[in-house]
């Protein structure tokens, strides 16, 4: 029945048995109660990518990132020595939201070598400090080299920048990546360069999102037309070759659809002209470096990793030699925003710029009806009509990531409770 | 007549440059949602045979130093990879079970 190799005690559930087999709440995906403990617990505490290297091209440039779930905006540049660092994107001064574009709720990026509050015209340097107090006579007691901005806790792993809003946080970056997710740090990921981003605003928890994308259980109901008419099956299943758990991340390997090596006719027109679809461009670019952490289930046949590094931030990598990444920010306990990027080794002709536009194009095709989903979802959890849900092998990662989400807010409450706060 | 905006080897697709040589994909997502599918569809059937002889007509030129008229050339290829879509998977302007969703493209090359 299984076109591939289970653990030895039969299911991938069974192999990590502190996951369980009941049914699962999703009451943590409904309840805004719970969405105010995952705030402080999760978005306070986890380390967050917040953006790539890329965004910060040299010396000088800088970036905003809205953390709504933390209640913050976090400010990143590229000081003048090429650090990365993050601030509280917050003046010293009176508390007024620094850098933004438009309106205050708006994100922004640019080049600078001082940031100056728009209120009052104090100024900051890329490495935070204070460098200039209007007035300065006029205040009491301040010493400017103690008003620089709030410093937050900043770390490049791959080149993704991480964030981590704690005041300590209890692990260094790599250590809170683990081994399983660790090991991609040498993966090419600096090679694709070309980037096609993707942004929406759904109405769902963040969770509920994160879910689609964490079992391929929904491809041959939902995803029916990526395959081409003559190659349907009403009755297709699917199956993961691998899947594997690091603490609270969690991974999936594929054998992938090899569309490349797919007879022409079951295919489309267009997807044989261009030479590209929801696998990417079937013309792989060379890379000349090891492809480092991909497929730790060594898959024979193998297509894409996915995965779910805790706690928002997802890389789907590609056999063709491309990746994907989405990152999933809470707004509310039931809507979020989404936000997906593509990155390709540049294309060098307009044969390539073709074939990269019509795999971006496919990845949010087939995108929309996974986000189509996602309001009722959430309407049906919100009517409690069922209070638990049976979760079948293939979703062992939807299963494996609210439990990670419980067990996170758990200790963190707990550890709070012991030093009294 | 002299305001054509396509390489004169492509002047069959001039009827279409017009509405599809679009420069980003919001414009040309509009494009697609305010079109009807027989429109799509005759734009598609007039771009398909043609596609392969303007991949390799653009790709004589560098792609970051192309002529204007390829450069057009090339938007018309993306409009056709767009509309390829609602013409060859989902007979209709949005995927199927899109439902309340949308996507934004906010960056491309």
């Amino acid at each position: 029945m299984t076109s591939f190799p289970r653990p030895a005690e039969g299911t991938w559930t069974a192999h990590y048995p502190d996951l369980g087999t009941g049914p699962v709440s999703f009451e943590d995906s409904i309840s805004p109660q719970f969405y105010e403990r995952e705030r402080e617990a999760i978005f306070r505490k986890a380390w967050l990518n917040v953006g790539r290297i890329d965004d910060l091209p040299r010396n000088g440039t800088w970036f905003t990132k809205d953390i709504v779930a933390a209640r913050t905006s976090v400010l990143v540049t590229r000081d003048l020595d090429g650090e990365v660092r993050a601030f509280h994107n917050v003046c010293r001064h009176r508390g007024n939201k620094l850098v933004w574009a438009g309106t205050p709720a708006q994100e922004a990026c640019g080049v600078a070598r001082e940031f100056a509050c728009k209120y009052h015209g104090w100024r900051y340097g890329l490495d935070g400090g204070c460098t200039y107090v209007h007035q300065a006579d006029e205040f009491f007691d301040i010493e400017k080299d103690e008003l620089g901005l709030a410093a937050v806790h900043c770390e490049v792993w791959a080149g993704f920048i991480f964030v981590n809003l704690a005041r300590t946080p209890r692990q260094a970056l790599r250590e809170y990546l683990g081994p399983m997710v660790g090991a991609l740090e040498d993966y090419p990921f600096d090679a694709m360069t070309e980037r096609y981003s993707f942004r929406a605003e759904n109405n769902s928890n963040w969770k509920v999102f994160i879910d689609a994308f964490q079992e391929y259980y929904h491809v041959p109901p939902l995803h029916t037309h990526q395959l081409g008419p003559s190659f349907r099956d009403p009755k297709a299943t699917f199956e993961a070759a691998h899947y594997q758990l690091d603490g609270p991340h969690r991974m999936v390997s594929t054998s992938g659809s090899h569309k490349h090596l797919f007879p022409e006719e079951h295919l489309y027109p267009s997807e044989v002209l261009l030479r590209s679809g929801n696998m990417g461009p079937w013309d792989a670019p060379a890379i000349d470096r090891p492809l480092a952490g991909v497929n730790p289930g060594q898959v024979k046949r193998w297509g894409i990793d996915n995965f779910q590094i805790f706690p928002n931030l997802e890389i789907l990598i590609y056999e063709r030699n491309w990746y994907l990444s989405y990152r999933f920010w809470p707004t509310s306990h039931n809507t979020h925003v989404f936000e997906a990027d593509l990155w390709f080794t540049p294309a060098t002709n307009a044969r390539e710029r073709l074939a990269r536009e019509y795999a971006a194009v496919t990845v949010k095709e087939y995108a929309l009806q996974d986000a189509g989903t996602l309001d009722g979802t959430q309407l049906g959890l919100e009517s409690r009509a069922f209070t638990s849900h049976p979760l079948n092998d293939q979703e062992i990662l939807v299963r494996h990531f609210h439990k990670s989400v419980a067990d996170w807010v758990a200790a963190d409450e707990g550890l709070r409770a012991e030093v009294g706060r | 007549m002299s305001a054509s905006l396509l390489p004169s080897a492509f002047a069959d697709l001039e009827p279409f440059a017009s509405r599809w040589c679009l420069a980003t994909e919001p414009q040309r997502w509009a494009r697609r949602l305010e079109a009807g599918l027989d429109d799509m569809q005759e734009f598609y059937d007039a771009c398909f045979p043609r596609a392969e002889e303007a991949i390799r007509y653009c790709d004589g030129f560098a792609l970051h130093d192309m002529p204007e008229d390829a450069e057009r050339l090339l938007q018309l290829l993306c409009s056709f990879a767009l509309v390829s879509y609602p013409v060859e998977v989902w007979r209709q302007a949005l995927p199927v079970d899109t439902g309340s969703a949308r996507i934004d493209r906010i960056r491309e090359p």
